[in-house]
Parts: C-alpha cells; structure tokens; sequence
C-alpha cells in the first residue's frame, strides 16, 4: 500500500502531517478533501471518496489495476499523488456508465466476450480501453494489444480482452455512442478527508 | 425441463457488478477500520536477538505493537499442519509471529495496527529487531547435503521421504526391468519456482461484536469454512459465535487455499482483543516474501523402452524444494510423482522424492499443483525417446496410451485423496488424432522448409496429461425457493473469479425449470453454508456443481408433491416450465412455483399477494395430522450433499509451433493449440476462459517467471518490475476444441478444468524449442539468454 511511506515529521506524537485541501471534479462531481502531501490517488478515491472500484495489485505502476482517466488521459493512480490531481478530471470506473446505467459500449462487450474472471484487473482494463477508442476508434489487432499491453491479468490470458476491446469498437461505430467516458455533469460537490 | 442452460454459452451474472465498479473485494470493505501492518524479516536465516520498539510508540495514530510474546494460549502456538501423512515424518510449520528464529525473508515478527495504514507503516519503519544472522540453505541440492540446517531437528533437511513402487506384470522392479530393457535412458530435469500471483492478495478484515459476543471475518481466502474453523479453535470461541466471508477475491491460483494463515489468526485475535475493526491488506512485495510458491524440482529419470518405444520400465526420483515450513503437507509432491504418469502405461514404475527444507518461502499448491512438473518429465521422456529411436514423437505417445476399452484403468497407485488411481473415463487416442489435426502435425515439415527457406526457424511440440480433478471428500448445496418465486442458491465453496454464480445458477435454472434471472447463487459464506472444502484441485464444478444438483432434485420432488396435491394430479405428470408447474401437455392446469413455496408452509400470514393466490390450492388439514408431517419440513427447499467415491480424470493435450531467432535466441510462439476433455460442459464460455487463463500462466512458468533467490536467501526480483508476468504481448492466440468423454463417477457427467490450461505447458514449449534448436531443453523456464548460452555450449561440445 503505501510504499515509501515515511515517519511523520516532529516527534513525541503531538504533530501531525501538514493536510492540503484540494478539489477536484470525479466523475463528473466535484469533490473536496483535506489530504496530506503523500497520499496517493489511489488511496483518496478509495479510501476517502469510497469509490472502491479503482483496485491497487502492485503499488508501483506495473500491473495497471489502478489506472483511471486523468483529464480523459490513463494515469497510474497509485503513482499519482492526490495533491497533484487537485483541479483536474478523474474519470473511474464507476463513471464509464451513462448517467441513466446504461453500460459503456466497452463495458458492454467486456461482458460479451467474457473478458473478466476474477474482475480485478478490469476497471483498469476498462479505463485503459476507453481512452485507447477514444483516440483510435478502429484499432487493428496490433494497435490493441499494444494499447493494452501496460496492463496485467492473471485469469483470462488477454484473448477474450482482445476480442472484447475489438467488439467494443464495433459497439460504439454501430451505436454511435463512441467509447465514452460515462461520466454524468452533476453539481453536486462533498468534502471528503482521511 | 423444457429449457436446458446446462451447456450454453450464458453470459455471466457476475459481471455487471465487476465491470461498474460494485465488486466488494477484501481491501473494499471496512472504510473505518484500524489497519495492520507487519514487520518481517529481512533474513533469510537469523536469530532475534531483541526488538525495540521504543521509537515507534511517539508515531501519531499508532495502536498497538505485537510480538510473539504478546500472544496468548492457541494463538501462540505453531500454525497446524493441515495435511499430515505418514511419510512427513518431520512436519514443520510456523508461529504466527517468529518466535526466536526466522527462516526466510518476509517472516513476519512484529504486528502494528493504528489509525490507517500510512501511520501503521510509519510504525513498522520504526521498529528496530536486532538479529544474531545464521546460515541459510538456499537450493534443494545444497539442503540435502545438510550442512546447514533449516530446523535443527530436522537431519538432512528432509521433512518427506517416500517411495512408490508398481512392479511389472511379472513382478519385476522398475530398476530390474530397465537394467534389462533394449534400450534405456538417464537424464536430469529442472523446473524453477513460481507462484500463483493473484492480482489481488491476501487480506482479512475482523469486527468483533462485544454485545453479542462474536465475530465477523472477511478474508480473501478459497476456503472460508475451514478458516472459521481454524480461528474458532484458536481463539478459544463457540463455532457458532464466529463466520467467516469470502467476499469478492481477485483471483487464488492456490496460494489462498492455505489457511490459517498467520494474519487469518492475528487480525481477528487482536480486534477482538482491541474491540476495534481491524484490516490487513498484503502488499506486493508481501506476497512475494510471504505468501508462498510452487513448482521448483530436481528430477533424475531412468527409462527403459522397447523398439517401438513403448514404456518397459520408468525410475524417476524427486528432489522437490518445499520452503521452510510444511503447513500444506506434502500434497505436491505427492501429486508429481502419480500424475506423471500422464495417459500412458508406464510398465513398470517406481517413484521416490525428498521433499526438502529451504530458508525460502514456503511452498504450497499453485494451480497445476505438482503436475506441470510430472508431465514435463514424463513429456520430456517421451520426446528423448523419439529422438533416440529416431521415431515421430507422436507415434511414440501413440504406443504408450491407455486405450479407449481399458476404462476404469487401474495405476495400482495411491492418489492424492488417499484414493486408488483410477482413471474413470477418457478417449486419449481421439484426442492425439485431435490434436495433430488441429495443430498440423503432420503438416509441419513443410511449414518448417517453407521458414527455413526464409532464413526462419521453427519448432513444433506437444504435450499431453491427465488431471486428477473434483477431489472428494465432499460439498453441500441449499436451494430454496421463496414466495416470490425467487431461487436461492448457496454452497460453502469460495469463488475468485470462475464464474460460479452462473454455472451454478445453470444448473438450477436447468434442474428447477426456471428461468435463470430468478436465481441468486451465494458461495463462501458460512453464515449461508457452514459445511464445505473449499475451492482447489478444480473441484468447485464437479462437487458444488452436482451438489447444487442433487440439493434442486430434492426441492423439485417436494415442489411436484405439493403441486400434484393442489392440482389433483399425479407428481409423475407433472413437470416445471418457466416457473410453473403444470401437467405435462395441458399448461392450462398449472400453478406458480412461488404459490408452491406458500403452500409447503403452514404457517401463511398474508405478507404479499402469494399468499392470498395459494388459499384457492390449499387442501382441506386433516385433523389426525399434524400442520408438518412426520418426515416434512416447512418450507419449499431441499440441502444435500456430493461425496465422490474417488476423483475424476480430465485430460488434454497441447501443441505449440514456435520460431526462435538464429541471432536474438527470442523465442516467439506462433501458435498454440488445446484439446480439452472436462466431460460435459456446463458453460463452453467459462472454460475456454479457464483453459486461457490457465495456458497463460503456463507460458509465464515456461518463458519467463522464475524466484531469483542468491545465495543468501534474498529474494532478488520481489515486484512485478523485476518478475516477469506475461502482458498480452507475450500471449498467443489460443485455438481451442473439446471432446467430450463424461465421467461415470457423478450425476451431471462432468469433469474439472480450472487447472488443465497450465499442466503441459512448459513441456510443449520446452519440446517445440528443442525441435527448432537441435539442443536439448532439460530446463525451464528458458529466456532467450538461456537458450544463446544453451547454443554456445552446443557449439563448443561439437
């Protein structure tokens, strides 16, 4: 978890870490929190906005779990401090849905093509694919698996993400939904802190 | 059953939760709860001295700090040795904290829990343990000369030593039949350590209700009944008072069937203690140092063989690497030397293997379990002896297999399950032709030519085994159906990503005859389910599966009882169709199950419109009778149990083409191909999944994953940067295709497939590079500067 995490600065326990207050807009609503310089990303979307569905497997950016969309662009959440997001996008996967729940068309052919099993790796699966569509709607083979390759699965071994992120272009030129990032404007704003 | 799902391709009812972020996995759960972490020894051999932990008490937010001289009664004690078994005569396991001795690296010695895991880990960073260093034994070759030892009790480093022997039809030995066959062989293998690497790893979350006197224990483990027990006894309360949640898991391979693990025990003992929630979440480097692994052995083989290469006579013996503890017993090793034997008639055989101690992480079951090791020996035998008879290597399989008519075929072994090893059903024979046809076996010199003359070369391989699956000694399912027409499906078994809530809500669906929105499946929560094994040895299908079946059959009959008795009719003509029973050819005369599920209760307050459209069915009491029959329950749901009289044999068989590049030594595999016989198929989606799945990882064993440990018990490449699992660049396309031989042994036909995809894996790769190289690959995993340095000692041997 919090690799790298070092003793709070004083001593005889009476001081407490310097907390910055930060806002920043997450899936479509501004939310607010008092965090410390060396919280990550990842810990304050989980941990203190509750958003529990962007996962962590290594703490150092290799295996992709934790990847959201930063201002639409893939971030490595647990190499990112919360203090550096402040004023900008975050998309998780809990805002690829449309407002209404209706499945993304990436997410739609995630379970099409039964390209999760034990469904950890998939939110970062899922941000990682949004954005690659985003950029490039018509993919070939190659252009995907390279899109994908930042990102680690232990159950499925990458066939059926394959056939899903292809499917999922499909989705989206047939619907004209495009791969979307969900993420319903609400003005709704909370304070959140750990 | 007019609509079968048993064998459709049913999306997953799992996934819509999974894919918008709803999962409720381990680290998930407890937003407010205290956080542990662990100090754990940086070496992999030493003696603790003193721990100090007088800088830690000022970090803000800490809790509490726990060494093993903190822990009392059970809880102090070495963790149990789940599986003992005669030949383990010096099993060792594990203090939940070391106490006194550390021996490997990731040990943990000291327990913090504060306020979050940021102050947690401030406080471990500030815990100094002085330790006296003692010399560690790293490699099961250098242990078994013991000159260091891992436990001073334990001469040689030998905790196992067990030998097997199935003499020849003349009661020969496999040492006398080989001294006098026609041809013979000797040669050493090598498999190198993995490790079953979920995404997600281990973790528990404890809440101790101090008004009602219990616990509640979330942990991302494959067998949540047994952890209840283990902690019930441990902590010295009721079972009743304690139960144990396998919430969502992010993948087990193995590694999470182990149980109590250390945090299983502590995590629970000190929130009660506390009377505070508390969570434990590995880390990466955690899992890599304390968790466990598998695979790595040393392996001396001696055959005899005739002209035809037919097996005569097969010696191998096992020095199997098991880490420094044996919590697990000796379960692979075991299943090394009987599933070697793959789907041939080995003549006669003798087994013996050294199950060795190490200042390592332990080793345990990863799926393949022992197996990928046996069917690289035994595939790797087959392949030498091709070669040295000059012979197609599938022609020298072909002689070796059991044949069709053989059936239930005898190995006169002992399997894991304590069971004889008794192959129930397969068409091994169907299968090669399958395979060779599939890949282009007999196509390959062709495609091979076609690539030389581009400069490329290519090499081709095969594999084949058999797997012992759906291991007894049983499970349990409940099936109820409520008012509301709805089915609720439970079984004990843990899920982590097989997609149990739809194959099990198929097979109710299909039992029940309803429609499959209306049935909910709950795995691995005892407050559900309190009796059951747990998920491994690809098992859940084959003992869940039927269980589930054997639970709705039970329901049914009631269900067409009661019904038969509100319709005046005979159960026998009646059938359930989309959640009515009615008689058969005349829907007009039906009933819902849900008014069923009112009737078999005698006690009706009128809750909700059901109860009202069951009084128009209710038959007049007789006044002689009690409201519930002698025998009866109230209620519309039934429970049962499936308990197998041995296991299941599922088989497969592999081939691969790779190309290997003259002046890189990459190796590139350019296709691969299964096929795969589990038996009936509950869902062909979900195990070509498994069978992908299970390749993959069976790619990492073979190209690329290996524990880099140097000479002190370090750990060398301890992150997902520096071991290398496979991303989908180095994945082939899989082309899969099945045969369907059913098994005899239970009720639904089926076999297990959760680890078939990774058992033959290294052996394929291994055979389709020495038929592009020329070289022998005695070795794996092999990286591409292996195979230069491979190519360089060829070149100065010649």
């Amino acid at each position: 978890m919090a690799e790298g995490a070092r003793a709070a600065e004083g001593n005889a326990g009476v001081t407490t870490e310097t907390r910055y207050e930060i806002e920043l807009t997450v899936n479509g609503v501004v939310r607010a929190a008092k965090v410390p310089a060396r919280r990550l990303l990842s810990d304050l979307l989980r941990h203190d906005l509750g958003l529990t569905g962007t996962h962590v497997g290594c703490e150092h950016g290799v295996c992709g779990c934790c990847t959201v969309l930063l201002d639409g662009e893939p971030v490595r959440s647990c190499l990112t401090f919360a203090v550096t997001a402040a004023g900008h996008e975050i998309t998780t996967v809990e805002g690829l849905a449309a407002p209404d729940g209706t499945l993304s068309p990436v997410q739609r052919a995630f379970a099409e093509c039964h390209a999760l099993q034990c469904g950890f790796c998939t939110p970062g699966f899922l941000c990682t694919a949004t954005a690659l569509l985003r950029e490039n709607p018509a993919p070939t083979d190659e252009e995907i698996v390279e899109g994908i390759s930042g990102n680690l699965c232990r159950c499925t071994g990458y066939q059926n993400i394959i056939k899903a992120v292809r499917r999922a272009a499909e989705i989206a030129a047939e619907t004209g939904e495009g791969a979307g990032d969900g993420a319903g404007s609400a003005d709704a704003s909370t304070t959140e802190g750990p | 059953m007019t609509t079968s799902l048993f064998g459709e391709r049913v999306q997953r009812l799992e996934d819509p939760r999974l894919l918008t972020g709803r999962g409720r996995y381990l680290d998930d759960l407890g937003r407010d709860a205290l956080a542990a972490a662990f100090v754990r020894s940086p070496h992999a051999h030493a003696r603790i001295r003193e721990i100090n932990v007088d800088r830690a008490l000022d970090v803000p937010g800490l809790v509490a700090i726990y060494t093993w001289e903190d822990l009392p009664g059970r809880v102090a004690e070495p963790l149990p040795l789940l599986i003992p078994h005669p030949a383990l005569t010096h099993g060792r396991t594990a203090y939940p904290l070391a106490r006194d001795v550390v021996r490997h690296v990731g040990e943990p010695v000291v327990m913090v829990v504060a306020r979050d895991r940021y102050a947690a880990e401030d406080a471990c960073s500030l815990i100094e343990v002085d330790y006296e260093l003692l010399k560690p034994v790293v490699g099961v070759e250098e242990a078994v000369q013991g000159g260091n030892l891992v436990h001073p009790d334990v001469p040689g480093n030998i905790g196992a030593h067990l030998v097997q022997e199935v003499p020849a039809a003349d009661g020969r030995t496999a040492p006398e039949v080989i001294d006098a066959a026609p041809h013979k062989l000797e040669f050493r293998l090598d498999i190198e350590r993995s490790a079953s690497m979920p995404l997600e790893g281990r973790g528990v979350y404890a809440r101790w209700d101090p008004d009602d006197g219990s616990l509640r224990v979330y942990s991302s483990t494959q067998t949540s009944t047994s952890v209840r027990m283990a902690i019930a006894a441990k902590l010295d309360l009721p079972l009743p008072k304690v139960e144990v949640i396998a919430p969502d898991v992010g993948g087990g391979f193995g590694v999470k069937i182990v149980h109590p693990w250390p945090e299983e025990i502590l995590v629970p003992w000190a929130a009660r203690l506390l009377g505070q929630e508390i969570k434990w979440t590995e880390d990466r480097r955690e899992h890599f140092v304390s968790s466990a692994h598998e695979r790595g052995q040393v392996q001396h083989v001696r055959v005899g063989f005739d002209d035809d290469g037919r097996l005569l006579g097969l010696d191998v013996t096992i020095l199997h690497d098991h880490g420094a503890y044996t919590p697990y017993g000796i379960i692979v090793p075991i299943i090394t030397a009987t599933q070697l034997l793959g789907p041939y008639k080995p003549g006669a055989y003798r087994v013996e293997f050294s199950s060795v101690y190490t200042n390592t992480v332990q080793v345990t079951p990863y799926r393949g379990a022992g197996r990928p090791q046996g069917v690289f020996c035994m595939e790797r035998t087959m392949d030498r002896i091709a070669a040295y008879l000059g012979k197609d290597r599938t022609e020298v399989r072909a002689v070796n297999l059991i044949q069709p008519d053989e059936f239930p075929y005898d190995h006169r072994m002992t399997f894991q399950d304590g069971r004889p090893l008794i192959y129930d059903s397969g068409n091994y024979p169907e299968q090669l032709r399958m395979i060779k046809e599939l890949i282009g076996w007999d196509s390959f010199e062709e495609e091979r030519a076609r690539a030389a003359a581009e400069g490329r070369r290519i090499g081709i391989g095969i594999g084949c085994y058999v797997e012992g699956t759906g291991v007894g000694p049983y499970e349990g399912g409940h099936v109820q159906i409520t008012s509301d027409g709805r089915v609720h499906v439970s079984t004990g078994l843990t899920s982590q990503g097989q997609g149990h809530q739809t194959v099990f809500a198929q097979i109710a669906a299909t039992e029940l005859g309803v429609p499959i929105e209306r049935v909910s499946v709950v795995t691995g929560d005892t407050r559900r389910f309190g009796y059951a094994v747990g998920t491994f040895a690809s098992r859940a299908a084959v003992m869940s599966g039927n269980a589930v079946a054997l639970a709705c059959r039970k329901v049914r009959e009631k269900a067409l009882r009661i019904a038969a008795e509100a319709l005046e009719a005979d159960p026998a003509d009646l059938d359930i169709t989309d959640g009515m029973v009615h008689v058969k050819g005349l829907p007009s005369a039906s009933i819902p199950l849900a008014t069923v599920a009112v009737l078999s209760n005698p006690l009706r307050y009128a809750f909700d419109e059901e109860a009202g459209r069951a009084t128009q069915f209710a038959t007049a009491a007789s006044d002689d009778r009690p409201p519930v029959d002698e025998g009866e329950e109230p209620g519309l749901e039934g429970r049962d149990y499936y308990s197998p009289v041995r296991s299941t044999f599922a088989s497969g068989m592999h081939a691969a083409v790779v190309e290997t590049d003259p002046d890189t030594a990459e190796i590139k595999i350019l296709r691969y191909a299964v096929v795969h016989d589990c038996g009936r198929l509950i869902n062909p989606m979900i195990v070509e999944g498994q069978i992908h799945g299970g390749v993959a990882q069976g790619v990492g064993g073979a190209l690329y994953e290996r524990m880099a440990y140097d000479e002190h018990g370090q750990l060398q490449n301890a992150s997902f940067m520096d071991f290398l699992m496979p991303y989908a660049t180095e994945i082939p396309h899989i082309e899969t295709a099945h045969l369907e031989t059913p098994s005899p042994l239970n009720p639904l036909g089926i076999k297990g497939a959760g680890e078939a995809g990774v058992i033959p894996v290294s052996a394929v790769i291994a055979g389709a590079i020495e038929d592009a190289e020329r070289i022998p690959i005695m070795k794996m995993p092999i990286s591409p500067s292996d195979l230069y340095d491979l190519r360089r000692t060829a070149t100065t041997d010649t």
